[in-house]
């Protein structure tokens, strides 16, 4: 392969892992790879450099590599790459960085992974310890530094340790809500000798989750369901996390009761887009009927979901009238935000089950002529076809954009992710999802720079797929970088870039919140993206007329390697409905409100 | 949540984050905690409370078992019942800890703090000090010249009483360890 980096004079002997001592010790470096084997770990993404040295001189080569390696461009890069990896395949993603700016490069992407729930494992090198505290080049406290945007983090300061925390890492990244954890390695650690211990032989680990739920509470929820006039589900990403059983018991159960259901812009797939019980994303930027039915309901349903603000709106006026209950394998999740009737501490997938194995062996009832009434009503929010835009003949509004892109790819074996802002709701808002891991988004830490960056992580981890990032110019130039990585890697990733030259949804609000006072949200010198491509080995295209855009589309779609689609899209388009930041589910605009201090709302 | 309060001169901009918070009433409690005595992690603790905004009023912290290597961490802190709430599932959540208590409300329990109040003191004073640190069954260190010395344990509010007492004898400087409580066996 011309990937291949040229050949050494004197290749060395060949590294090897596992011990050939006599007496079964071996190096730290050695130890960590060791582990990550014992772990199926096939793919790890990193940078290497000075204090994680050993490791890099422990990576297997050559035909007894069974993990690979990718070299990211930055370890922002890596960390979002690792959670593309993890999303798409329920698996941890695994980073190696190096001290110093390596863990400081990496602290977006651990607090991106906490935020949304992502199973990472960074391995970090630091200093040697008798250096640690002396400000030695490339030191920093990662431990200390990383301790609020890791689930857990440790300094490990005895080659006999390693194992031990590594297994415990796996364990804790991955169960219970997933999350990023961090394992600093001082350089003298890794280079001395010490015992390796294989997962199987350590004791139970002390942390475990709750995972199933309180008996007497799923009964309570399944008598609930059984009068509930106005009931609705409203999910997020949790259902994906607990795995594909959770979709599964979640689509028997919503197709069984008939309930309308709607989620978070992080759940979206667990429950088809194309089932007829879908209402759409809720939220700030969420569907008409969603966000009402929401306001509306009289027994809410929240699985695997958090009550994050562009959910609630307003806390004071959220769902006033409703019995909530929530399934959640976090206790700190639970009553943080909103005060629930009912708290269910376990996992979706086990609660969901026991959930609907209760309410069928109660006679699988629902209040029917209630339900119905229920569902007119939601029918005529849902006539209001809030998503509608004015078509243009002469520009490419971004939502066209987004529906002929839905409409090309909709058949493919294909996973999307996104950047953040205006693009990123449109793209919920128009593409559709079937299935779970097809979606992924920086929905909680809103991390610009995201989506690029994931897209290869996704693409490495199923290199046959269509994967697609949807971006808009301004986050999709935060870890440009990446296309280095992507040609190195073979990863024919798509880039589809909305490209309206602003800061989109900075643009939005200070148009709609600031009085037009469009501060610093516009960027006079854009890159020309097909030249761009060009000096990186990939394709570029560049579309600005409606009716040439299919075209581009399939242009992208046919082309083996990555390509960058630079969509020239209106510049001044909002994206709405927007229930502005603060305001309850029925205040939602359509529109710009008229000019004057009162934003006039559509109140119901 | 309360209305919406618009500070003056500030505007409609998003400004649901300007709301103060009056709908509920705070309390203070008193929470022991049992961690694995590791590296870190008492600002594992101290990193949670400051990271979303809950107060310490007080911490105390020291191994309590020599073989296990276990610490426990005794807290005061005040918040609404909600915020109570999700400090111990928060707490909870930290991998080290192994259980949480909440002594205001858990069942029966102890709590007490240590205190030394160092006194320069004028000689006519000096039957005043002893009679007021009696009253509060403080031991007097026999320590330093030209000072008194009390050591005081006792409830915060008999420590500042006794305090309030001594200051007007001379100049008085004290330092607490802060509240160190235990659930008592039900």
């Amino acid at each position: 392969m011309s990937n291949q980096p040229p050949a050494p004079s004197d290749p060395g002997p060949a590294a090897t892992t596992g011990s050939n001592r006599l007496d079964g010790l071996m190096t730290g470096a050695e130890i960590v790879i060791q582990a990550l084997k014992d772990h199926d770990v096939s793919v790890v993404f990193g940078y290497p450099g000075g204090a994680i040295l050993p490791i890099y001189d422990s990576l297997p080569k050559g035909a007894s590599n069974l993990i690979h390696h990718v070299l990211v461009r930055h370890e922002q890069g890596a960390l979002h790459a690792a959670e593309g990896y993890a999303r798409a395949t329920g698996k941890p993603g695994v980073v190696f960085v190096t001290s110093g700016p390596g863990v400081t490069n990496s602290v977006t992407g651990l607090a991106d992974a906490k935020m949304d729930s992502v199973p990472v494992i960074v391995i970090s090198g630091q200093v040697p310890t008798f250096m640690i505290g002396t400000d030695a080049f490339q030191e920093a406290d990662s431990v200390g530094i990383t301790r609020s945007c890791t689930k857990h983090n440790w300094l490990v300061q005895d080659t006999n340790e390693i194992a031990e925390v590594i297994h415990s890492a796996f364990h804790i990244a991955t169960s219970g809500r997933p999350g990023p954890v961090l394992i600093d390695l001082p350089k003298d650690v890794q280079i001395a000798l010490g015992k390796y211990e294989p997962p199987s032989k350590l004791h139970r680990q002390r942390y475990q989750p709750v995972m199933t739920p309180d008996t007497d509470n799923v009964e309570t929820l399944a008598e609930w369901m059984e009068t509930a006039e106005r009931p609705i589900f409203y999910t997020g990403g949790g259902v994906i996390n607990s795995g594909e059983a959770a979709s599964a018991r979640l689509r028997e159960l919503v197709d069984a009761t008939g309930f309308p259901i709607t989620s978070t812009v992080m759940g979206l797939g667990s429950y088809p887009a194309s089932g007829k019980h879908w209402l759409s994303m809720l939220g700030m930027h969420g569907s008409y009927e969603a966000n009402l039915a929401m306001h509306g309901c009289d027994l809410m349903i929240n699985v695997g979901a958090r009550f994050d603000d562009r959910i609630t709106g307003r806390i004071a006026d959220f769902s006033p009238n409703s019995r909530k209950a929530h399934i959640d394998i976090d206790p700190a999740s639970i009553n943080k935000v909103i005060k629930v009737e009912l708290g269910i501490l376990g996992d979706a997938a086990i609660s969901l089950e026991m959930l609907l194995e209760a309410w069928k062996r109660r006679g699988g009832r629902t209040n029917r002529p209630a339900l119905r009434r229920w569902w007119q009503q939601i029918d005529e929010w849902r006539a209001k076809d809030c998503f509608r835009y004015r078509a243009n003949a002469e520009e490419i509004k971004p939502q066209y954009a987004l529906e002929r892109l839905q409409a090309l790819t909709k058949d493919l074996d294909r996973f999307v992710t996104t950047e953040v802002g205006q693009h990123q709701m449109w793209a919920a808002q128009f593409l559709h999802f079937e299935e779970p891991r097809r979606w992924q988004t920086s929905g909680g830490l809103g991390t610009m720079g995201y989506g690029f960056p994931s897209s290869l992580g996704i693409q490495l981890a199923h290199p046959g797929s269509l994967v697609i990032n949807i971006a808009g110019e301004a986050s999709w130039l935060m870890n440009m970088q990446e296309m280095s990585t992507a040609v190195q890697e073979n990863a024919p990733v798509k880039q589809f870039i909305l490209n309206n030259g602003y800061l989109g949804m900075v643009r939005q609000w200070q148009g709609l919140l600031h009085e037009g006072n469009y501060s610093q949200s516009w960027c006079s010198s854009l890159p020309d993206f097909v030249q761009l491509a060009r000096a990186f080995g990939w394709k570029g295209i560049t579309v600005s007329q409606p009716d040439k855009l299919d075209d581009a589309i399939r242009d992208m779609l046919s082309y083996e390697g990555p390509v960058i689609l630079d969509c020239r899209v209106t510049k001044e388009e909002n994206c709405f409905p927007m229930i502005p930041a603060g305001k309850p589910h029925n205040e939602m605009w359509f529109e710009p409100p008229a000019s004057g201090d009162e934003p006039q709302s559509v109140t119901v | 949540m309360s209305e919406m309060i618009l500070k003056k001169g500030s505007s409609r901009k998003s400004a649901y984050d300007l709301r103060k918070d009056q709908s509920y009433k705070e309390a203070t409690h008193t929470f022991s905690i049992l961690v694995d005595n590791e590296a870190g992690v008492l600002a594992r603790i101290v990193d949670l409370f400051a990271g979303r905004g809950f107060n310490i009023e007080s911490l105390t912290v020291t191994e309590v078992d020599h073989t296990g290597h276990r610490s426990r961490i005794t807290i005061v802190s005040t918040g609404g019942d909600d915020v109570i709430q999700q400090i111990r599932a928060q707490v909870q959540n930290v991998i080290p800890v192994h259980e949480i208590f909440d002594l205001t409300t858990d069942g029966p329990s102890v709590a007490r703090e240590l205190a030394l109040h160092v006194l320069k003191v004028r000689e006519a004073n000096i039957e005043a000090a002893r009679a007021a640190a009696q009253a509060f069954q403080s031991k007097e260190l026999g320590v330093g010249a030209g000072c008194l010395v009390f050591e005081q344990s006792g409830t915060p509010h008999e420590i500042d009483e006794l305090f309030d007492r001594l200051r007007p004898l001379g100049e008085l400087e004290v330092a607490r360890t802060g509240v160190v409580g235990l659930k008592l066996p039900q």
